[in-house]
């Protein structure tokens, strides 16, 4: 049971300011990925959660009691580190009780909760074992059990997952989902990885130098990101942006994007968009997946429009090209099958109901 | 044993490399030759005291070949031994160099964890400052604090001049320094995230220092253990000004002052004397060779 | 704890805060100063206060009682056996610092050049005479040095060579305190040389060897800079310790014959504890500070350096 929240939190380091103002609620049980580029703050963030860093402004208050000035081992939290942290001179077993042998707990019951932990990770053979005996998975497994068997109110990761090979990083990944439909922890969990934000969390926050761009469920991010920091972020690869300008053409709107090709907005954007008309400065973004070949009857809001292909990379399921929209360069996903070829000519289909415009000069999406 | 019985069957290898490896054994041959020669240079002088202690009076004024033993004899080593005197000096420097051991790891063991993870006002400065008193040899520090001892004694009535517990408080002055200096080096390799973990965990500053750094820096305290053993053992210059009379006297000074006393000087017994003193430090150097390099090798490598 | 901070109310502990924060910070540095405690009043009392007090020291006359300003000074400086003091104490460490970093290069390189498995043997072996304590190993010195039983001289009989007053006559005796000395150190110089060219990665030796150099070019181009910084730290690390040196010349000749092997630090214990001239003897150990002074401001700004490279 623990909710947590940050109020107007500062982080101020000597010279710079690396969180600046963050206001962030975390329900309980709920699993919070903050995510963004390194250096934005997010691990300052999630230290000062967890008591390691001081709160230089603002405040940080879980289940409604204040914790600025609560030292980390009075916080009833467990922090799961980028580098694991195991203790290099003491077995898994004592690595995972070391806590609660701390806390003076009663043998059988350290005895219980490691091996009920050891067996929802399944580390049970590995207890003996010193940690240099253990492959990299094996410690992050035995780091996630020394934070389960103290039973905290609020889980930290730190980038837990960085130190691993790829193919390890996927399986750890819904392990950890697991283990925490398992025990349901309030979870913090930091990385700069977005493909593991969207896939963990229940709710994302971007931060982006020191403050938070958006807080949303993974689909609200990537369907309707706030800013073009966050539509640049998430999704991979990232979000095209072509400078634009909007036309009124009769009762409807379209986006000329260079002198051959303008696509007309959908009726249902036209209210919104309609202010902007004519104005510089305004960036359209579509993501590479919503730029296709152009296939007979292909739905609503789909434009179509010929493309000289520059660069094709295929990747089996599916075949990357790039080609040029006014001097910048775009990405777009075709079929294996669209007869993609270097240095040809295809006609592609955009689907408008994905499209953003984004101002350009606060980042704001319109 | 397949690899080698491979490598007889490869057929005669080209000229070129053959020279090559002749070239490589050649110099080998040159380097064992060398060092067989710098061997005996170091070794004479340690062997030739063996030498000396298991001969008898007789032997060493006779004018025989003084590199070989014709009537080995033990003699030398039972009258040390049983002799009252020599006993006390053993006495006196074991008990001085393990209270200075453990003075000493009590004093630099906190002060490098303090130094090297909880920065504070002018941390950065006392550690530098740790690493000059290091190099302040005690030469230039016997005669004012003979001064001052006898300044203490004026003062208070305490004698500390002839007590051998007063060395108890100069010998840390040459350990404490370096011993802090290497701590602090082994103490920083510890990644910063041990720390914060145990923090979370709900460890003290006292429960981090001793549940988690001493274990994990144990190489580094064995090093450190020896070094402060070691120079207690072998030190020279303040016993010999600070302590005179023979029940206050620690080895290397009462074997120098008592055994070369008077016209003669009886070789066979000051030898083995010397072998006695030597022998501790001899005999933690065979054991823990490497904690012993370390040591020696930390004070310009860490920090 | 929990408790505690449950019984406050959120809003109250916001105007509380700054005050409780520092009062944690001021608990942090509190705990932190309390464990350097012991060790700074240690240097503070036994190391720095000394050093300070034999300033004045040497200030005073024989019987302490008068302020005499700099004539201990202006005394020594009348004195021929001072300025033999510092000329012997110079040549004395300057030959033995160049003949140990030599003799300890050559044999780190001999031990690195034989199969490793084989070097931990020839290590430990050479490091013998860094074990054992100055004072025990000199006493056999001086047995091999005897005037009349050396086995040295015994030895060189035996090649129809006269025998040498190793001890006796002034120039043989300081070459003995130089060989006795240079004995002891270089087996430390050995181990540090040995631990540098471990440190110098294969490649290196494997690319010049491509390029065509020979093993004297091997270590003028590759081994020497890698090393650099260990000699030069090595050599002035040694430097305060020869320099500094007591147990050798007080144990092997005593300052003789007719005071000319004496250093600073023999002279002044000479002079201070045994002569009972405490304020001469403080002033004849203050003239070391300005060489060891140069020798710590060199290895503290390479340490620093390489604390900033690092």
């Amino acid at each position: 049971m623990a909710q947590v929240s940050l109020h107007k939190v500062v982080k101020r380091f000597e010279d710079t300011e690396a969180v600046r103002g963050i206001d962030l609620e975390i329900a309980d049980k709920e699993f919070v990925v903050l995510v963004g580029p390194s250096g934005c703050g997010k691990s300052t963030t999630l230290r000062m959660i967890a008591g390691l860093e001081d709160v230089t402004d603002g405040e940080i208050v879980v289940d409604g009691v204040l914790m600025n000035d609560v030292p980390p081992k009075d916080r009833d939290m467990a922090m799961v580190f980028q580098n694991y942290a195991l203790y290099p001179h003491m077995t898994v077993y004592e690595n995972m009780s070391f806590g609660l042998r701390l806390k003076r707990y009663p043998k059988d019951e350290i005895a219980r909760r490691v091996q009920e932990a050891a067996r929802i990770l399944d580390i049970t053979e590995l207890l003996d074992r010193k940690p240099r005996q253990l492959s990299g998975g094996q410690r992050q497994r035995v780091a996630m059990g020394r934070a389960i068997v103290r039973n905290p109110k609020v889980f930290l990761f730190d980038e837990p997952l960085s130190n691993l090979d790829a193919k390890l990083r996927v399986q750890m990944r819904t392990e950890i989902k697991r283990v925490h439909q398992k025990v349901r922890t309030t979870t913090v969990y930091v990385t700069h990885d977005q493909v593991e934000a969207m896939t963990l969390a229940d709710r994302v926050v971007v931060m982006n130098r020191g403050q938070i761009e958006q807080i949303g469920t993974p689909n609200e991010l990537y369907h309707a990101p706030a800013t073009r920091f966050v539509a640049g972020f998430i999704g991979s690869p990232s979000m095209n942006f072509l400078p634009c300008r909007l036309e009124a053409v009769g009762e409807g709107l379209q986006v000329r994007l260079s002198d051959q090709i303008a696509f007309p907005v959908p009726p249902e954007r036209v209210a919104r968009y309609r202010p902007h008309v004519g104005r510089g400065g305004i960036l359209f973004g579509l993501r590479p997946e919503h730029i296709t070949e152009a296939r007979p009857n292909g739905g609503r809001h789909v434009a179509e429009f010929d493309a000289f292909l520059e660069v094709t990379e295929p990747m089996g399921n599916e075949t990357m090209v790039f080609f040029s929209v006014a001097g910048k360069e775009v990405c777009a996903r075709v079929s294996p099958n669209a007869g993609a070829r270097e240095g040809s000519p295809l006609r592609m289909g955009a689907h408008l109901d994905h499209m953003h415009l984004i101002d350009e000069a606060s980042g704001r999406v319109l | 044993m397949t690899a080698a019985s491979a490598a007889h069957t490869v057929p005669a290898t080209p000229r070129k490399y053959g020279s090559m490896s002749r070239d490589r054994r050649w110099a080998l041959c040159l380097s064992y030759f060398f060092l067989v020669v710098f061997a005996i240079f170091f070794l004479t002088p340690p062997v030739y005291m063996f030498i000396t202690s298991i001969k008898t009076s007789q032997e060493i004024s006779a004018a025989v070949n003084p590199w070989w033993v014709y009537n080995p004899s033990l003699a030398n080593y039972v009258e040390l031994l049983s002799s009252p005197v020599f006993l006390t000096f053993f006495r006196n420097s074991a008990i001085v160099s393990v209270s200075v051991v453990v003075i000493t790891m009590l004093i630099s063991v906190p002060a490098a964890f303090a130094l090297s993870r909880m920065k504070f006002w002018g941390s950065a400065t006392l550690a530098t400052g740790v690493f000059l008193t290091y190099l302040i040899p005690e030469t230039l520090l016997f005669i004012p604090l003979f001064k001052m001892f006898a300044t203490f004694r004026d003062w208070t009535g305490i004698e500390l001049i002839n007590r051998w517990w007063a060395l108890l408080l100069l010998y840390p002055t040459l350990t404490v320094p370096f011993c802090t200096w290497i701590m602090i080096g082994y103490f920083a390799s510890i990644p910063k995230e041990l720390d914060e973990a145990a923090l979370m965990d709900g460890a003290n500053y006292r429960q981090i220092l001793t549940r988690i750094f001493i274990p994990v820096a144990l190489p580094g305290l064995i090093a450190a253990t020896i070094f402060a053993f070691t120079v207690s053992w072998a030190q020279f210059l303040y016993p010999l000004a600070f302590t005179t009379s023979a029940d206050q006297l620690v080895l290397p000074v009462g074997i120098v002052t008592t055994l070369i006393k008077g016209d003669v000087f009886n070789w066979g017994q000051i030898m083995t004397g010397a072998l006695l003193g030597a022998a501790p430090p001899l005999i933690i150097y065979a054991f823990l060779m490497d904690y012993y390099i370390a040591g020696l090798t930390a004070g310009a490598t860490k920090g | 704890m929990v408790d505690a901070a449950l019984e406050r109310p959120a809003a109250a502990g916001a105007v509380r805060k700054p005050s409780a924060l520092r009062r944690r910070l001021q608990r942090k540095s509190t705990i932190a100063f309390l464990m350097t405690l012991p060790l700074i009043l240690l240097i503070a009392a036994l190391v720095i206060y000394p050093a300070l007090y034999s300033l004045h020291l040497a200030t005073l006359n024989k019987s302490m009682e008068r302020f005499v300003g700099l004539s201990n000074f202006a005394f020594l400086f009348k004195r021929q056996t001072f300025w033999m003091v510092v000329k012997q104490s110079c040549i004395f460490a300057i030959t033995a610092v160049i003949f140990k970093a030599l003799i300890g290069f050559v044999v780190a390189h001999f031990v690195h050049n034989i199969p490793t498995k084989g070097q931990r043997k020839w290590r430990g072996m050479l490091l013998v005479p860094w074990v054992i304590p100055p004072a025990m190993s000199t006493l056999a010195w001086l047995w091999l040095f005897d005037p009349s039983y050396s086995a040295f001289n015994w030895l060189l009989a035996k090649f129809g060579v006269e025998a040498i007053p190793w001890t006796a006559e002034a120039g043989w005796a300081r070459f003995s305190v130089i060989l006795v000395n240079v004995w002891i150190g270089s087996p430390f110089f050995m181990i540090m040389y040995l631990a540098a060219l471990k440190s110098v990665p294969e490649q290196l030796y494997e690319a010049a060897a491509i390029d065509g150099a020979n093993w004297w070019q091997r270590i003028w181009y590759v081994t020497l800079p890698m090393m650099r910084n260990i000699i030069a730290i090595t050599a002035l690390f040694s430097l305060i310790v020869t320099f500094a040196n007591f147990d050798i010349v007080r144990i092997l000749t005593a300052g003789g014959p007719i005071d000319q092997t004496h250093v600073f630090a023999t002279w002044a214990f000479w002079i201070g504890i045994q002569g009972g001239d405490i304020p001469l003897g403080a002033a004849v150990s203050l003239f070391m500070v300005p060489i060891l002074s140069i020798a710590a401001i060199f290895i503290l700004r390479d340490i620093n350096r390489r604390g900033n490279e690092a």
